[in-house]
């Protein structure tokens, strides 16, 4: 493996995350709070550590697929780590396993949070603005965002464009990835700009809108208030719940719509995700209003399935309603929205729609073999065949989903009372979604499982993130060879 | 500019790749995904799986963007086809390669009836430049800039040549050339010379000047080559079709191996001076018994890299003349320089320097236009011709004061019908070609060298 460019890229990361804790230090002058010197401090860590990091200069620059694996891997690894000194040292969050946990959570836009309500709303205003653009960060990538902005040379960045964007397949919307890049992050920026104009509307403070529309963007999850996001107007309550589902869409469609190809932009997944988010909102709210156990309304209860719904289907984790408490019902929709997850190429987690859509059309021809044994047919999508490929490796995915899956869940079934907890909390984590049931639920903290199983947590929201691959590629013993270079 | 390439094949990668070098945004179009894969992943440029042929892949590849549209894929036909259908899809240019000599032949009437930028055949570009360096014999290549009265020489040191040792500065003391010594390549390394520059035995110099000029310089250094009265030609593939044509009417009588009968009766029947000879060209004992240890000169172009290679060492051991060698693959360019072959001719690069040439002049619409540009050393050094047009800020200075880039040199300027070789009180005005050469730099218009 290159070690030299690895150690670069990972110094250019240390370097933009210094940079990025800029937000958080005009937010402490603005409110002339104390953590002012925290974040100095972490910036200036983050200089020099990075400054070290980038030093030095080798033509060997080239990325393979290992190097861009272990790249965008030990990136959010290392992003993570230095995410997490302003918490350490600002003493909000003194252990350092919480503060990582806290970190991880915020990066990987998962929004699951050992902080309980009262330490939420205790909080300094710079520390939960960090704690929400760690999720605006995190939602569109670091990488892609340095591919955006710093001309890294060499074309093979795609590689890791490749390794951190989210779905099976990543294509370039435009020939150079570089543009490709920085059309994604403005479409991102743009959307988030809108939705923070929209939430200032509905009366709420700059701060808060701010930190909701990058937590919604970015589909994370962590909130400000104690309560998450039940204590909000309806107004509010609906505008996120709309921009949670616009965030999850996969944004190749906003390029085509801007480009005024309207056919192209929905694609069989957008359609695919569109029906999904429908018929769980249709499903929750029949189960609900026919149940009646939470005396709801029909009004109120439309509204809440549909925040519930697009807070889990997008992966965000907001809530309005303590849904732990709603009919079994309604619990295994929003189980398995949670697993289905958002369109591949958005900021959303989960499995990913295309995914499960390709899996399906898989399995149909697998049956269709059973009755013609020697069919050959491909697996079509948007008319178009998918490669094989694709096919095998969603395959594999999904083994290595089940398995981290379930290991996980046999760590983490030590320290809860519950299957549901147990499963619900690696479900959350995994996928990225933030609350579970049970222990883990909407109105409980992650604060008392265990290091082991929190550091597990960390693991699994890393790996669901980064879709598996580069995770676990750190475990394949020969990417860590060093290359032998003859001297001339 | 936009442009779209269809057909992922050597030429195709490696105009990807170069074009993407210079700016350019670079789509890719093939059926087969694993070629189109091959390429983006490698490139920074976009994949487009489908027939490039048809409308629904040419939507889908940005034609009604496109700049420029390249078809080299295999079939002559289908590259005719695609640039068609792209000039009534978008309002671009359109190249096409034509491999085969009927089509070739047909070129100007083609270029008009379909509306094509550009007819381009490798293996005729190749066979030109064997062509070329054969009646310059010193040179292992030669490349003719304003309209041929200056040319690039590219020669190889030989050990006993007296400039090994010397400075350029001493060279230019003792034998007052009226050349410019511009480049030269070591190793891996490629370097622009200056004042202090010192020549080892085996390095590979290039030279500007004219032809003449040139010659007198070889003359001065001891360095003889013989004219080329007679050569070998193994492999009766198309180069060696268009080179038998081009060759038919000099003095330099050829011999053609080819295995394949039906070809050495095409061979024989189209240019009855050729000698054409039915077997091996990998038999010994048929090259020796037809004198390729007398032959002036030796020209492998077989199908097989393999077998040039091999052919070509073989030549260097029996043989004394000039020596030529296809390579289709350039990957290995490094390990091919340390076998010190004479004239390596690539087919793919020819091509992909006639067109980036193509790109950059009509890409520019500043003050002077690249008019011809030339790859001094594969991807590093370039040399390029300018048309100065009224106006350039670099009109009227001496060049002594002009700052300009590291690592650039103007090499020569041509005015009216005159060739002059700069030296720092020149001055370049209005309508002069000037050639630059330049290391890791790709000038699209003249004031890009300037500081």
């Amino acid at each position: 493996m290159n070690f030299y460019i690895v150690r670069k890229t990972l110094g250019w990361i240390v370097l933009f995350e210094g940079l990025f804790m800029l937000i958080p230090l005009i937010t402490s002058i603005v409110y002339w709070e104390s953590e002012f010197l925290v974040f100095l401090a972490c910036m200036l860590i983050c200089a020099g550590i990075g400054f070290l990091l980038t030093r030095g200069n080798s033509k060997k620059d080239t990325i393979f697929a290992k190097e861009g694996l272990v790249i965008v891997a030990l990136s959010w690894i290392i992003m993570s780590l230095f995410g997490a000194l302003p918490f350490i040292i600002s003493g909000v969050i003194p252990n350092f396993v919480d503060a990582f946990f806290e970190t991880v959570s915020g990066f990987t836009t998962t929004g699951s949070s050992i902080l309980s309500s009262e330490q939420i709303e205790a909080m300094p205003k710079c520390i939960a603005i960090w704690r929400s653009f760690t999720h605006w960060i995190g939602g569109m990538g670091v990488l892609v965002f340095i591919m955006a902005f710093l001309p890294l040379s060499g074309a093979r960045n795609m590689y890791i464009m490749k390794a951190e964007s989210p779905g099976p397949t990543v294509g370039k919307l435009v020939p150079k990835v570089r543009l490709t890049a920085k059309i994604l992050y403005t479409i991102y920026f743009l959307m988030t700009l809108t939705e923070f104009v929209l939430l200032l509307f509905g009366k709420v403070s700059p701060f808060e809108a701010l930190n909701i529309a990058f937590s919604t963007a970015g589909t994370g999850g962590f909130a400000i208030r104690g309560d998450s996001m039940a204590s909000t107007s309806a107004y509010i309550q609906v505008l996120v719940a709309i921009f949670m589902i616009l965030f999850s869409i996969n944004f190749n469609a906003y390029y085509f719509i801007a480009r005024g190809r309207f056919k192209e932009a929905f694609f069989s997944e957008v359609k695919v995700f569109i029906a999904i988010v429908l018929l769980a909102i249709a499903g929750i709210t029949l189960n609900l209003c026919l149940t009646g156990t939470q005396g709801y309304s029909v009004g109120e209860a439309i509204r809440h399935s549909l925040f519930t719904v697009s807070s889990l289907i997008s992966t965000t984790g907001y809530v309005t309603v303590n849904y732990d408490l709603w009919p079994v019902f309604s619990k295994a929709i929003i189980i398995i929205i949670m697993f289905v997850g958002a369109c591949a190429g958005s900021t959303g987690g989960g499995i990913k729609v295309s995914r499960i859509i390709l899996l399906f059309k898989n399995s149909k021809r697998e049956v269709g073999k059973l009755v013609h044994p020697n069919q050959v047919k491909s697996v079509m999508m948007d008319k178009k065949p998918v490669e094989e490929d694709t096919i095998r490796s969603i395959l594999a995915f999904m083994v290595l989903y089940i398995v981290i899956f379930f290991i996980s869940f046999l760590v983490v079934s030590i320290d809860v009372d519950s299957l549901e907890s147990a499963f619900s909390a690696i479900a959350a984590t995994i996928n990225n979604v933030g609350p579970g049931l049970g222990m883990a639920g909407p109105t409980e903290s992650f604060a008392f499982f265990s290091p082991l199983s929190k550091l597990v947590m960390c693991f699994d929201m890393l790996a669901g993130r980064l879709e598996l691959f580069p995770m676990l590629a750190l475990f394949n013993p020969y990417v860590w060879k060093r290359e032998r270079v003859k001297k001339q | 500019m936009n442009i779209i390439i269809v057909g992922c094949g050597r030429v195709g990668q490696t105009l990807a790749e170069n074009l993407n070098n210079d700016g350019n945004d670079v789509t890719v179009v093939d059926l087969s995904p694993a070629k189109v894969k091959d390429v983006t992943d490698r490139v920074d440029v976009m994949g487009v799986i489908g027939n490039g042929a048809t409308h629904s892949t040419l939507q889908e590849a940005g034609i009604k963007n496109a700049d420029l549209f390249i078809a080299v894929t295999n079939s002559d036909e289908l590259n005719l086809l695609c640039c068609m259908v792209a000039k009534k899809e978008g309002d671009c240019d359109t190249i096409a390669r034509v491999k085969s000599p009927e089509y070739s032949a047909e070129a100007p009437y083609l270029k008009e009836q379909l509306g094509l930028a550009m007819v381009i055949n490798p293996q005729l570009a190749a066979a030109e430049e064997i062509a070329r360096v054969m009646r310059f014999p010193t040179a292992i290549k030669v490349e003719p800039f304003a309209k041929g009265k200056v040319s690039l020489i590219k020669f190889r040191l030989p050990s006993d040549s007296p400039l090994i040792g010397m400075s350029v500065v001493d060279v230019i003391n003792k034998y007052r050339p009226e050349i410019l010594l511009c480049s030269l390549e070591r190793g891996d390394e490629a370097y622009i010379v200056n004042g202090s520059t010192t020549f080892k035995e085996k390095d590979l110099i290039s030279l500007v000047s004219t032809p003449d000029k040139a010659h007198d310089f070889f003359k001065k250094i001891n360095f003889k080559g013989n004219a080329v009265k007679d050569a070998v030609i193994a492999g009766g593939g198309n180069i060696t079709h268009y080179l038998c044509s081009i060759l038919e009417k000099s003095k330099i009588a050829l011999t053609v191996i080819e295995r394949d009968q039906k070809v050495c009766e095409e061979l024989s029947s189209t240019y009855p001076k050729t000698n054409v000879i039915l077997g091996d060209a990998l038999n010994k004992e048929l090259l020796f018994e037809e004198g390729i240890s007398s032959a002036d000169a030796f020209v492998a172009l077989t199908n097989h890299d393999e077998d040039n290679i091999l052919l070509s060492l073989f030549y260097k051991e029996e043989g004394q003349g000039k020596l030529f060698t296809k390579i289709n693959r350039t990957d290995y360019g490094n390990v091919i320089n340390k076998l010190d072959f004479d004239s390596v001719i690539c087919p793919k690069n020819i091509t992909s320097d006639i067109i980036l040439r193509f790109v950059r002049a009509s890409a520019n619409t500043k003050g002077s236009n690249v008019e011809t540009l030339y790859n001094v050393v594969d991807g590093k050094v370039e040399a390029s011709e300018f048309l100065v047009k009224a106006g350039s800020p670099i009109i009227g200075i001496p060049l002594n004061k002009l700052t300009f880039k590291p690592n650039v040199l103007v090499a020569a300027i041509t005015r009216d019908d005159k060739v002059i070789i700069p030296r720092g009180q020149d001055v370049i005005q209005e309508n002069d070609f000037v050639v630059i050469v330049t290391k890791e730099l790709s000038p699209s218009d003249i004031t890009d060298v300037l500081d």
